[in-house]
């Protein structure tokens, strides 16, 4: 009790630095002038940190209504989804592995409305909000989290292996840091033909501390790849926090000798920003890769196995819920500069509740791939024409 | 009628087996200070002539101190060449030596310097006899006119440190004419045929290119990629660092974009570090991805236990990817399968483990046309019989062949049938062959544990059991890391003798 005692002063106080490190919109508030019923904004934010880079991005933007309405939808559809893939895990109708990405949302929000569909992306397991911004619908991604046909993967890849090629979404990897070497495949491709579209390849702060990634950036300096290695830091490794596994948690500086930007990771217009600097830095003259930092938060465990509160305090997650909430901050903003009502705020989330309810019934009635298809998809064009099965005696022929 | 095979690589009868290419051009550095004769006195401890007391103890003047530097002016007197400040003592001994030595020294290196510049150097070495200098290597090699400084301004490395790769996947215009197609019907070597299998590929298809430690300007450990950069251009030949987990990564991403990289494994072995890219995104992504992704990827190298190149450069991979699902194995055995299955592999739209073995680069064989392709899921039959069927791929077909030679003097008649697919077997081949014979051996060159013939034998007792008059027996490597001394290492692997015993064994068994 005693040694918890510590630990908790210790990680609280550890947590008030955090909190104190970067102000947040609520104690900004007084600061902004309250515009009545005007289309745009200037918003002020965090300012980036860089490295290595002669010139960083502003930390102010200039936003409109309808870009702050769309962000905030869009994050309040991921915040919703996660929590009933949350619900749908305790029922037990999720089996396996499940990393839920609430807290992080804003992260993908700004980078997709930085980037298009011709810039790949990639990511790790944490990636259901990514299948849901590269296009596909909620019951489909739910589908594939209850393992049905309809999932984008047939119900064969579960939640850690979510892929839509046609829009340029290379998953959904289960091995931590395996896909950072694919990414710099995925721009190296957007090299050799020359489509002008960078890759994105996104990790987290456990993953920065893999072999493959230093390899994967050397490759991408030597051949000059427009490759953006995004470590999404959200301070904890599973259990382990970042001061206790990373010796340089200045992640954005791991590049060494390739550039990198710090983001606050829990603004999307600070993150979108960030990504349409990183566009332009990215596809200059035959294009280099560079290093990006978002600092973010996730309010669940590492996964739906994990609790999440035997590394950190429930009080550290209180107190990010209330004062650095992306979902939270962008209400506020929104309401401060009299976009919209709070009412019409929560009639938005109460419809977004009611659309992921639908999702989940449409994908609890949706069906599940039958055994004889089980042997579908090892190879393309079906090479093999007899796949053992368990023993002799049940074994089918083609 | 089959072709006959070609000379087996065995021992002293086989030519040299391939040592990895190397630069055989001798630099300047190769030349080392001929080697002093002995001298009857010891040698100085520091015969650089450097001085063993510190500035203090000189200055000092302590006697102790003068004494020892005395005797290591002494003693460094031995060694000819070294500057002496001061006049010393010699004494005739030692003077006599000094010259005999410097002149021994001088005229060797002058009969080097003669081969470069001509009779007049030697001339001034012997001038220079007389007056032994301190000789440091930079003006030993000054003397033989090498300059560091040019050397490093050779164009290949300006070529090298060039901004980047070329921007154009294709090389617009040729750099240097590329050797002329030889004649179909010119017997050539393996990897000659492997680097027509890849040249003609990436002629035909703009999406093939083949990356790997060494494929570009340096033309491949094995030469199978020699001069393809100056055709391709630097993109499409791409020289990565040694990073096998990293670049076969990035293989399998291009690839499922699109790109058909082969990658080139400088030995199997090392791609054991990226057994986690080969494994879980190479083999399994088409099924995580319902079929959205394919991976057409060929992974090549030799592997194979070689000629004393040590235990973890001797690896049989095989045996350690034929569980992964989503991979094809193949394994090839002659210049002509060789080319025509890497063909087939650059090809085909799956994932393809392509084994080549360290020992057989150098056999030399006629090789089919740019449109000949053999399938990558049949069994070759090397030669038919009717008496047993002995199944083999790789390096084994040549020590079974070799031992079939031994057998038909004996009068028996083996079917001997080159497996090349080891993942999926051709079970149907196989199934003819042992329903013919009814007996059946394996010879390969994988371990016992866990190996390709393990897998085989299970396959062929649990669904041809009642065509077998005898249990199938199983030549494998022992189970222990490949020795480097010379006999151990041919302990480790089946030899010709062997499978003629287990041969006779068989028949005579179901005589």
């Amino acid at each position: 009790d005693f040694v918890r005692g510590k630990i908790r002063s210790k990680m609280l106080s550890r947590v008030l630095r955090r909190a104190a490190a970067f102000p947040t919109r609520n104690t900004m508030a007084p600061m902004l002038k309250r515009h009545m019923s005007s289309e745009t904004a200037k918003i002020e934010f965090t300012p980036f940190k860089g490295y290595k880079l002669d010139e960083i991005p502003e930390n102010t933007v200039e936003a409109t209504k309808e870009e702050c309405m769309t962000y905030f939808r869009q994050m309040a559809l991921y915040r919703r989804f996660e929590i009933m893939a949350d619900t749908l895990y305790k029922q037990r109708l999720i089996r396996g592995f499940c990393h839920l990405y609430d807290g992080q949302e804003a992260i993908i929000t700004g980078l997709e409305a930085a980037l298009s569909y011709n810039d790949s992306l990639i990511t790790s397991y944490r990636c259901h909000a990514h299948q849901i911004s590269r296009g596909d619908t909620p019951a489909n991604v739910y589908a594939e989290l209850l393992g049905r046909s309809t999932g984008c993967s047939r119900g064969k890849g579960g939640s850690m292996h979510m892929y839509m090629k046609k829009n340029n979404f290379w998953g959904g990897n289960g091995i931590v840091g395996a896909q950072v070497p694919l990414g710099a495949g995925l721009a190296f491709k957007h090299k050799y033909t020359g489509d002008g579209g960078i890759n994105v390849t996104m990790y987290g702060d456990g993953a920065a501390n893999q072999g493959q990634v230093f390899e994967a950036a050397n490759m991408a300096a030597l051949w000059k790849l427009p490759c953006v290695f995004v470590c999404e830091n959200n301070q904890y490794g599973m259990g382990t926090s970042v001061e206790r596994h990373a010796f340089n948690s200045d992640f954005y500086t791991r590049g060494h000798y390739i550039p990198g930007l710090w983001i606050d990771g829990m603004d999307a217009l600070a993150v979108k920003k960030g990504f349409e600097f990183a566009k332009k830095f990215c596809t200059e003259g035959e294009g280099r890769p560079l290093f990006i930092e978002c600092q973010t938060y996730r309010y669940h465990g590492h996964s739906m196995s994990d609790p999440g509160v035997s590394y950190r305090t429930r009080e550290e997650v209180q107190s990010v819920r209330k004062g650095r909430d992306c979902i939270e901050n962008m209400r506020n903003l929104i309401i401060e500069h009299g976009w919209a009502e709070a009412d019409e705020l929560k009639a938005i989330e109460k419809e977004i509740r009611k659309q992921i309810d639908e999702a989940v019934k449409e994908a609890k009635t949706s069906p599940e791939l039958p055994v004889d298809q089980l042997t579908l998809d090892i190879y393309h064009n079906e090479v093999p024409k007899f796949i053992r099965m368990i023993d002799e005696q049940t074994s089918m022929k083609a | 009628s089959p072709p006959l095979p070609p000379p087996s690589p065995l021992r002293s009868n086989s030519p040299t087996p391939p040592t990895p290419h190397h630069h055989s051009h001798r630099s300047p550095h190769s030349h080392h200070p001929p080697s002093l004769s002995p001298a009857p006195f010891p040698i100085a401890p520091t015969p650089t002539g450097r001085r063993t007391t510190t500035p203090r103890e000189r200055a000092r003047g302590d006697p102790k101190t003068k004494k020892r530097a005395q005797e290591a002016m002494q003693q460094s007197l031995l060694v000819p060449g070294m500057a002496k400040r001061g006049k010393q003592d010699c004494g005739l001994m030692t003077s006599l030596l000094c010259t005999v030595s410097a002149l021994a020294l001088v005229t060797a290196g002058g009969l080097c310097l003669r081969s470069i510049q001509g009779s007049a150097q030697l001339e001034s070495g012997l001038r220079t006899a007389a007056q032994p200098k301190m000789m440091t290597m930079r003006s030993f090699l000054q003397a033989t006119g090498y300059n560091p400084m040019q050397a490093m301004r050779s164009p290949l490395r300006e070529s090298r440190r060039s901004s980047g790769l070329e921007a154009s996947a294709v090389a617009p215009e040729l750099l240097e004419p590329v050797e002329t197609k030889k004649d179909m019907s010119e017997p050539r070597f393996m990897w000659q045929a492997l680097r027509e299998a890849v040249d003609e590929e990436m002629e035909r298809d703009p999406n093939v290119m083949i990356m790997g430690e060494d494929v570009g300007h340096y033309g491949g450990s094995y030469k199978v990629t020699t001069d393809l950069y100056k055709k391709f251009g630097d993109l499409r030949v791409l020289d990565t660092p040694i990073c096998e987990n990293g670049f076969t990564g990035m293989a399998v991403g291009a690839a499922m974009t699109g790109l058909r990289p082969i990658v080139e494994g400088m030995n199997m072995g090392f791609l054991l570090l990226a057994f986690n890219q080969i494994s879980n995104n190479c083999g399994m992504l088409h099924y995580t991805s319902g079929g959205q992704y394919k991976v057409p990827i060929v992974i090549r190298g030799p592997g194979g236990v070689g000629r004393q190149l040590g235990a973890e450069h001797s690896q049989r991979l095989e045996s350690y990817f034929q569980s992964i699902p989503g991979v094809q194995l193949v394994a090839v055995s002659t210049p002509r399968n060789a080319k025509a299955l890497l063909k087939a592999a650059i090809r085909s739209d799956n994932p393809i483990v392509f084994f080549e073995h360290v020992l057989l680069y150098n056999l030399k064989d006629t090789v089919g046309g740019p449109d000949e392709v053999q399938s990558l899921e049949k069994a070759e039959v090397v030669k038919t019989g009717k008496d047993i069927t002995i199944l083999t791929y790789g390096r084994m077909r040549y020590t079974v062949m070799e031992a079939v030679k031994d057998l038909e003097a004996r009068g028996y008649d083996p079917e001997v049938i080159d497996l090349i697919s080891l993942k999926p077997f051709d079970l149907h081949t196989i199934k003819n062959s042992i329903a013919k014979t009814n007996k059946a051996i394996i010879v390969e060159e994988c371990m016992l544990t866990g190996g390709i013939g393990a897998s085989l034998s299970a396959e062929i007792h649990e669904r041809f059991f009642d065509m077998l008059d005898h249990n199938v027996i199983r030549l494998s490597s022992q189970d222990v890391p490949t020795a480097f001394a010379l006999e151990l290492e041919a302990a480790t692997i089946v030899q010709p003798e062997q499978v003629v015993s287990a041969v006779e064994k068989v028949m005579q068994a179901t005589a």
